[in-house]
């Protein structure tokens, strides 16, 4: 089964690739990969989708959360999360199966986003199963041409964030282990992002 | 005072305020702004002779100090010959922070002449690395990569900066705070868990303590002590923890793992009750993993959460600092109730009555010959001048596992060796390193002679800089780790194993302008050793040792721990 992370990372140059970096130092094929910034413009929300050998899935996660760019790693595979998938798809449509497609693209809630005597240019929002489907019917009707954004997924559950508190720099010497952060508990705040 | 100053003077003033007295480097064209900016400041600059060697020895400073080591290299192949030392030190958990130069920021990307995209390349050897885009953001990334490198599991750090960097004029204010929000560091560990931990101890009838390299980078050498003393349980110290028990104390049994002793791995294989000190469950430590340590309950203490249950699923997971969990469970354990300590008593005795019959069956002693050099014998004259005191750095291969077996080690940060990336060349110019760091020390490189040919370009630095190291050459004529594996495990097919040539030790000593010998009669190795030390500048010994020599016990590669081999002609199959 595939696995699906949320990441809530650094906006900055290189964390994709660290992030990334973990999956493919240990030779796994990234199937979907999405990312944009957050309310907070200096952090970007990811969501991977993965084939992870099942016991290995906590490890990866952890050495996601490892990164010093990575805020949090969920799993959301089985946890409570909605998963949604965009996708775009080109159909001929010649003028005996127009309304046909069109009746197939309002069952699946597919919105029409351009229209010529060649054919449609359909859009449609759904879980990536529902979407498989989607593809499956259209392809019924001719050849398709076919983009899909990967899955966008959120949890459906109240996860705190758990931020380390800025350290002074001034007091702290070269080598000097015990001089971290004084208070060791690490923030708590609640995600809004 | 005026704090307008080029980006090359604010990255030194930078390093002073993060405390370094010296690093390790090799210039080149684009960090020629930098190395005009070291002219006239007070800070130590070491001119190795390769940047591997750079690397190598900032690491021997760090493994010597616990501070951070700093290297620095230029753009291009300068950048690419850090890499090894940066998977060295990233494998061992060794704080660095590596400084590359990086051509103008206008060229980036231009295939510019010495370009190569460090910040990519280093991305998964390093722990963190940045880019300088800026000379204002400078002193905070420096700031952040010393915090990086020397805070939780320690690891190596590299900055990239463009010349134009090194260049530019910026206004040079002290960092006060460093803000990594998603770097996460525990320290403390869970008080519930520390509490469960110490009645598991209790209730233990054959503990056992398996310390590793996090005794040493967290200092927690006293607590492990107070630990084992408290309970009077036997320790073992994996090859990166060598030191962290004082080889004397009379609860060090010796180390584990594939060339560990007997005792070390019968312990580990029969007790009810592991205690995993900042330890990763090697492969090298653990044998064939399914069949590791089968009757304990395993308590693993580890600052980094992802080591936990990584290798082996822990029945009680600490995530914290070692030593402040150490001294935390010592304090529980030390107040416990009396009924508590004296539960099993009897049977901790038995057990100890067990490990010492272990220690006398096979113990781990030199082997000696009249006619030629052994290399156990070589060992033992090395631990007898050294007498647990002394700094010895190692090479990796068969002399690294005897040094390991055989040289005492009383104090943590005496041993430095590359365990897990297993680095040729590493023993010459970590000891450069240590001798820098400790100048008070006795330092051993106890190399191979395979090593050995892959950092003699450092001899010219110990002779330039006239550090007192004692380069102690195990010469066997062979790459004698990968012969022995031929031998046994390739019907003894000899394939590019044979290091047919090696100099003259005196004329290339001498060519240095120091001392050097080569030997090869048993009756010579003392007092050739001897005169070594004695020497107030470097030395350069040649020790002709015997060439088919194999290291045990060993544990063949896949094989359980129980399955160890103690030694030829005829291999032992050791009861269970």
């Amino acid at each position: 089964m595939l696995q699906v992370i949320s990441l809530l990372l650094e906006n900055k140059p290189g964390a994709l690739m660290r992030v990334t970096g973990v999956l493919t130092a240990r030779g796994y094929n990234i199937e979907t990969l999405t990312v944009a910034r957050t309310l907070d413009p200096d952090l970007s929300r990811m969501t991977i989708v993965v084939d992870v050998v099942p016991t290995l899935r906590a490890q990866v996660i952890k050495q996601m959360n490892k990164l010093v760019n990575v805020l949090q790693a969920v799993d959301l595979t089985e946890a409570p999360a909605v998963c949604r998938d965009l996708v775009l798809v080109r159909v001929r449509a010649p003028l005996e199966t127009r309304t046909a497609i069109l009746k197939e693209a309002e069952i699946f809630k597919a919105r029409v986003v351009d229209s010529s005597t060649e054919g449609f240019a359909l859009e449609a929002t759904d879980d990536p199963e529902k979407l498989d489907e989607f593809i499956q019917v259209m392809r019924s009707y001719g050849e398709i041409e076919v983009t899909r954004s990967g899955a966008v997924a959120m949890s459906l559950e109240a996860k705190k964030l758990r931020l380390q508190p800025p350290v002074p720099a001034a007091n702290r010497t070269n080598g000097d282990r015990a001089a971290r952060s004084e208070d060791d508990t690490p923030v708590e705040v609640s995600e809004e992002n | 005072m005026s704090n307008l100053m080029s980006g090359a003077k604010m990255l030194l003033e930078c390093l002073v305020r993060e405390g370094v007295d010296c690093f390790f480097g090799y210039p080149g064209g684009v960090t020629l702004p930098f190395y005009d900016a070291m002219y006239d400041h007070h800070i130590r600059h070491i001119l190795v002779r390769h940047e591997e060697n750079a690397c190598f020895a900032a690491e021997g400073y760090a493994r010597a100090t616990g501070k951070v080591g700093v290297c620095c290299a230029t753009s291009g192949p300068g950048a690419t010959n850090l890499i090894t030392g940066l998977v060295d030190s990233m494998m061992d958990s060794i704080p660095i922070v590596a400084i590359t130069g990086q051509v103008t920021s206008k060229l980036i990307g231009s295939d510019a002449f010495q370009e190569a995209d460090t910040f990519g390349i280093t991305r998964s050897c390093t722990k963190h690395n940045f880019m300088v885009k800026n000379v204002a953001e400078l002193p905070q990334i420096v700031h952040e990569a010393f915090y990086i490198a020397s805070s939780g599991r320690p690891g190596p750090v590299l900055i990239d900066v463009p010349k134009d960097v090194f260049q530019a004029q910026g206004h040079y204010a002290p960092v006060a705070s460093i803000h990594l929000p998603g770097y996460k560091v525990f320290t403390e560990g869970h008080t519930g868990q520390i509490k469960r931990a110490a009645q598991m101890i209790w209730d233990a009838e054959r503990p056992w303590v398996y310390a590793g390299g996090g005794i040493i980078a967290a200092g927690a050498t006293p607590e492990l002590r107070e630990l084992s003393e408290i309970v009077d349980m036997p320790v073992v110290c994996t090859l990166m923890g060598l030191g962290g028990l004082a080889a004397e104390h009379p609860n060090f049994v010796s180390m584990p793992g594939m060339h560990g002793s007997y005792a070390a791995n019968m312990g580990m294989s029969n007790c009810d009750v592991m205690i995993a000190l900042g330890v990763r469950f090697d492969d090298r430590v653990t044998g064939r993993i399914s069949a590791f340590a089968p009757h304990a309950k395993v308590i693993h203490v580890d600052i980094d959460p992802a080591e936990i249950g990584k290798n082996r699923a822990p029945d009680l997971p600490i995530v914290g600092d070692v030593k402040r969990v150490l001294e935390r469970l010592n304090t529980i354990l030390a107040e416990a109730p009396p009924d508590h300590k004296a539960r099993n008593v009897d049977k901790r005795k038995a057990w100890w009555t067990q490990v010492r019959a272990w220690k006398h069956e096979y113990p781990l002693a030199p082997v000696y010959s009249d006619t030629e050099i052994k290399p156990q014998h070589l060992m033992a004259e090395i631990d007898r001048l050294s007498g647990g005191q002394a700094i010895v750095c190692s090479d990796v291969g068969q002399h690294q596992m005897w040094a390991a077996q055989l040289i005492r080690f009383n104090e943590p940060r005496l041993w430095i060796n590359s365990g897990g990336l297993g680095s040729m060349g590493f023993g010459l110019p970590s000891a450069i390193g240590a001798q820098f760091a400790r100048p008070d020390k006795l330092v051993f490189a106890v190399v191979g002679d395979g090593g050995f040919q892959m950092s003699i370009p450092e001899l010219a630095t110990i002779a330039a800089y006239g550090l007192p190291v004692k380069i102690v050459v195990m010469n066997n004529g062979y790459l004698g780790m990968v012969r022995q594996w031929q031998e046994l495990f390739y019907n003894n097919r000899l394939s590019a194993v044979e290091l047919e040539c090696f100099p003259d030790a005196e004329k290339l000593a001498g060519a240095y302008g120091f001392k050097g010998r080569t030997i090869e009669k048993a009756h010579e190795l003392a007092g050739a050793l001897e005169a070594a030390v004695r020497e107030p500048g470097p030395y350069l010994l040649n020790v002709r040792v015997s060439s088919f020599e194999n290291v045990y016990p060993m544990i063949p590669a896949g094989a359980a721990v129980n399955e160890m081999v103690m030694g030829p002609p005829e291999p032992v199959a050791v009861p269970k």
